[in-house]
């Protein structure tokens, strides 16, 4: 494409490239708030999503079908959110190292299990990745249409997700007691809740969402399992539940941001603007720190984030 | 009066590693009556009622509702029998709204979906019913103490509960505050619920109860009607002695020296308004000076302000000539000013670390608790072991996590630590709330020796007794004023005229 930025062209690509860098994002993000809402900060998350990307494109490559794929890396996640809910909540571990430790591990076993299926061939083998899905008639619209409506089955799930959250969050029991739980849980336990089911239950949710966000990387974005496919994509998402200040709605917005940023250099590198690569690739990674900077001083984190609960 | 059990508990045991909290207790509550639970700090009361109410789980003993024998393991077991509870230290979720709060944990007629209508018709019931004013799209955070509680109440009575607990109601609240609460009280009682109250105030006790029943050490040592005793009887069998006030004796001040001056002092609120509207005023050597007026006067935030916890907009406070107001909490109680603050548990402790480290806190560097860098804990732990001999603080030992203290002995430990050092100057934020006769009795004694060994006192107190009984001079605040001192060496104090200048309605001349 040796298009310039001045073009129309550009725009529309550079957009719909926003929204599919933004979709493994905004998924693990939307995770990430749940965990955290209820007082759990999942640091295994990167883990998750590298095990994820890899459990998918494994069960891919033997059987040939990508939502089996989409499913067993989601139930790779949830396993990993049951044993971050195992070790912090009712062995009351300390969150940061349970959650380091079980990216390290998820990590490691992603590695070695890809080892042991495919070896190490210096070609990396590939499946047939998910193709986009045009919505009929909606994606014709000019400029919105190839934006919006030609993305990854994936992707429209994200979005979807979004206001799904956001209802679960605000406006069902279970929410209000996620909430609860998450600020305060010596209050939600002396109204009845129980504050263990409630943390289990979230991090299952961040833990099956993580795995489908690394899924993203290998069945859709790419069609191949790299070892570096996650990219740190999982410490984003942490920074961006603070910019998001734990409400769905925001994520949206922030995964978006940051799928842009994304989307710059993968466009730039394409046009006359001579930067080495890497610049383009630390980006999202510098823009994590200076929003960190901006916001986080004032976040309103859920008072009870990092305190294991115990009851006398 | 019809004697229908509603609940019976039999010989309930409770121990905390060897802390007896309750050994065998037998208690009952009739229906449609208010029985006090009275006792000294630490004798019990919370720990049976958290048992009653399923937070705590008992040693042995048996529990009956209604005749029936029950097994009440988590508070969801006990609101499904009809019993609420409203907690000493509240448990409201800060960031969510009355009406959340409300329903926070109850299956929703609209299955998983929220149903606020519903609710919200409810609430507004409840409110009309029983005069719990509050406004439902509130936040927690943006409410008062008293409307909190009322908030606690209303949670209760949501769940349509038959029996509540009130575990020190009114410790945090103002007078008037008392009077609607007890109203609400009486209301509950027509209807034929049943109350069990905990309050260290005895007239309190004396004026709203049926029934009051005594205990100590974690066994009960007295039941009485409240037609058969006294306030004077009840006091004697919670702490097992004669309970005397403690009075003020004049001083023959001659010559007055000051040692705490404010000057022109002004400062804001959480929430952004102007609390202290440029006040002056000075607390000499060998005095105490007590602060009267109703919460929300601006008496936080002046103590805020004088221990360095909040910034001044403008303003000086002196401390024996040195400029205070801008300097750090750490150099204002290192140039001798001990801090007994309002809010001891957000402010005054950390209760997640053991209770001989709390005792040394504010002093923990200094010898001879550290040599240079290093903490000598032999020596913070001999120091900690005597405060809580002297000042009777009941604890299993000085290494339980501080959390695990009683109330009333929460307060004990802030005081023990900080009338140890022998400040020149102390600021009291309603030091006795939540603590036992008997105690009171203590500090009250403690506060007046400081002060008779020259140490200049400023208490702020919403019981008037404790200002009456103890001050040599008294300062009324409203609204971010002083509406006026009286100096007691030169008048008699018309309590008349203090609640009006108390109620903003007359104002004096300060000199
Ligand atoms: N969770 C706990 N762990 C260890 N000890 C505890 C715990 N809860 C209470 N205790 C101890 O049990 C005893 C009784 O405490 P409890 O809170 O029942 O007293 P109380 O009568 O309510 O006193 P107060 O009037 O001060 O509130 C105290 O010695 C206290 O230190
Ligand atoms: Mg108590």
């Amino acid at each position: 494409m040796n298009t310039g930025f001045w073009t129309l062209t550009f725009w529309v690509g550079f957009l719909a490239a926003t929204v599919r860098m933004a979709t493994p994002l905004i998924i693990a993000t939307l995770g990430e708030t749940f965990a955290e809402r209820s007082g759990v900060l999942n640091l295994g998350i990167e883990g998750m999503m590298i095990f994820g990307a890899l459990a998918g494109f494994l069960t891919t490559y033997f059987t040939k079908s990508l939502w089996l794929g989409v499913l067993v890396a989601t139930l790779s996640g949830i396993a990993f959110g049951w044993l971050m809910a195992f070790l912090t909540v009712t062995l009351t571990l300390s969150q940061h190292v349970s959650g380091l430790g079980i990216t390290i591990f998820a990590s490691g076993l992603a590695y070695y299990t890809y080892r042991a299926a495919i070896g190490s061939p210096t070609v990396p083998p590939t499946i047939k990745a998910f193709s986009t899905l045009k919505i009929p008639l909606l994606w014709k619209i000019p400029i919105i249409g190839p934006i919006l409506f030609d993305q990854y089955a994936i992707t429209y799930i994200g979005i979807l997700l979004v206001p799904l959250a956001g209802y679960l969050i605000y406006k069902t029991t279970f929410g209000l007691s996620l909430r609860a739980v998450g600020e305060n849980p010596e209050a939600a336990d002396a109204m009845g809740i129980n504050v263990y089911r409630i943390r289990y239950t979230a991090l299952i949710i961040a833990g099956g969402l993580a795995g489908l966000s690394g899924a993203f990387f290998t069945l859709a974005e790419f069609n191949m399992f790299l070892y570096d496919i996650v990219a740190g994509r999982g410490w984003v998402a942490i920074a961006l539940v603070i910019f998001a200040n734990w409400i769905p709605s925001k994520v949206l917005w922030g995964a978006l941001f940051f799928g842009s940023i994304d989307a710059i250099g993968l466009r730039l590198q394409g046009t006359a603007i001579k930067v080495p690569f890497q610049v383009y690739l630390m980006l999202p990674y510098i823009f994590t720190i200076i929003v960190l900077i901006l916001i986080a001083r004032n976040a309103s984190y859920p008072s009870a984030l990092l305190k294991p609960y115990r009851r006398e | 009066m019809e004697k229908e059990k509603i609940i019976e508990m039999r010989n309930i045991r409770k121990t905390f590693l060897n802390n007896v909290a309750n050994n065998n207790i037998n208690f009952v509550v009739y229906k449609g009556e208010i029985v006090s639970l009275l006792g000294e700090n630490g004798a019990g009361k919370t720990t049976l009622m958290k048992i009653l109410y399923g937070m705590y789980t008992k040693d042995s003993g048996e529990i009956f509702v209604n005749g029936r024998k029950v097994e009440i393991n988590s508070p969801k077991d006990a609101i499904a029998l009809g019993i609420g509870m409203v907690h000493q230290h509240f448990t409201l979720v800060r960031t969510l709204t009355v009406l959340e709060n409300v329903i926070l944990g109850l299956p929703s007629p609209k299955g998983i979906n929220l149903d606020f209508d519903y609710a919200r018709k409810r609430l507004e019931e409840i409110i009309q019913r029983y005069g719990l004013v509050v406004n439902p799209d509130a936040k927690i955070w943006q409410l008062s103490v008293g409307e909190r509680q009322r908030v606690e109440i209303i949670k209760a009575l949501y769940r349509n509960i038959n029996v509540l607990i009130l575990d020190e109601p009114t410790a945090v609240l103002t007078p008037q505050e008392v009077e609607e609460l007890f109203k609400t009280l009486r209301i509950f009682k027509k209807e034929g619920k049943s109350i069990v109250f905990i309050s260290h105030k005895l007239e309190e006790v004396m004026e709203i109860s049926d029934r009051i029943v005594i205990l100590r050490n974690g066994v009960v040592t007295g039941e009485r009607r409240k037609e058969e005793t006294n306030a004077r009887e009840l006091a004697r069998l919670m702490v097992g002695r004669e309970v005397i006030e403690v009075l003020r004796e004049k001083t023959s001040v001659t010559k007055r020296s000051p040692l705490l001056k404010v000057k022109e002092l002004k400062a804001l609120n959480d929430k952004n308004l102007v609390a202290l509207k440029g006040i002056s005023f000075s607390v000499n050597k060998g005095e105490i000076l007590g602060v009267a007026g109703v919460a929300g006067n601006g008496q936080r935030e002046l103590e805020d302000v004088i221990c360095g916890v909040r910034k001044p907009i403008s303003g000086h406070i002196f401390l024996d000539n040195d400029e205070i107001s801008g300097k750090s909490p750490k150099e204002i109680i290192r140039l001798g000013v001990g801090r007994i603050p309002e809010d001891r548990m957000e402010s005054g402790l950390i209760l997640d670390l053991p209770l001989y480290e709390n005792l040394v806190i504010e002093f923990y560097d200094k010898p001879p608790f550290s040599k240079g860098m290093l903490i000598d804990y032999k020596n913070i732990k001999r120091f900690a072991q005597k405060l809580i001999k002297e000042y009777r603080i009941k604890t299993a030992s000085i290494d339980v996590k501080t959390r695990t203290l009683s109330g009333g002995n929460l307060q004990k430990v802030i005081l023990a630590r900080v009338l140890s050092q022998s400040p020149k100057f102390i600021i009291a934020s309603q030091p006795t709330r939540g603590l036992d006769v008997g105690a009171m009795e203590y500090i009250h004694e403690k506060l007046l020796e400081a002060r008779n060994n020259g140490a200049g006192v400023l208490l702020i107190s919403e019981d008037l007794h404790e200002v009456l009984n103890l001050s040599d001079r008294i300062m009324v605040m409203y609204e971010g004023e002083i509406m006026g001192i009286i100096d007691r060496s030169k008048e008699k104090v018309d309590i008349e005229e203090l609640g009006l200048m108390m109620a903003g309605a007359k104002r004096r001349k300060v000199s």
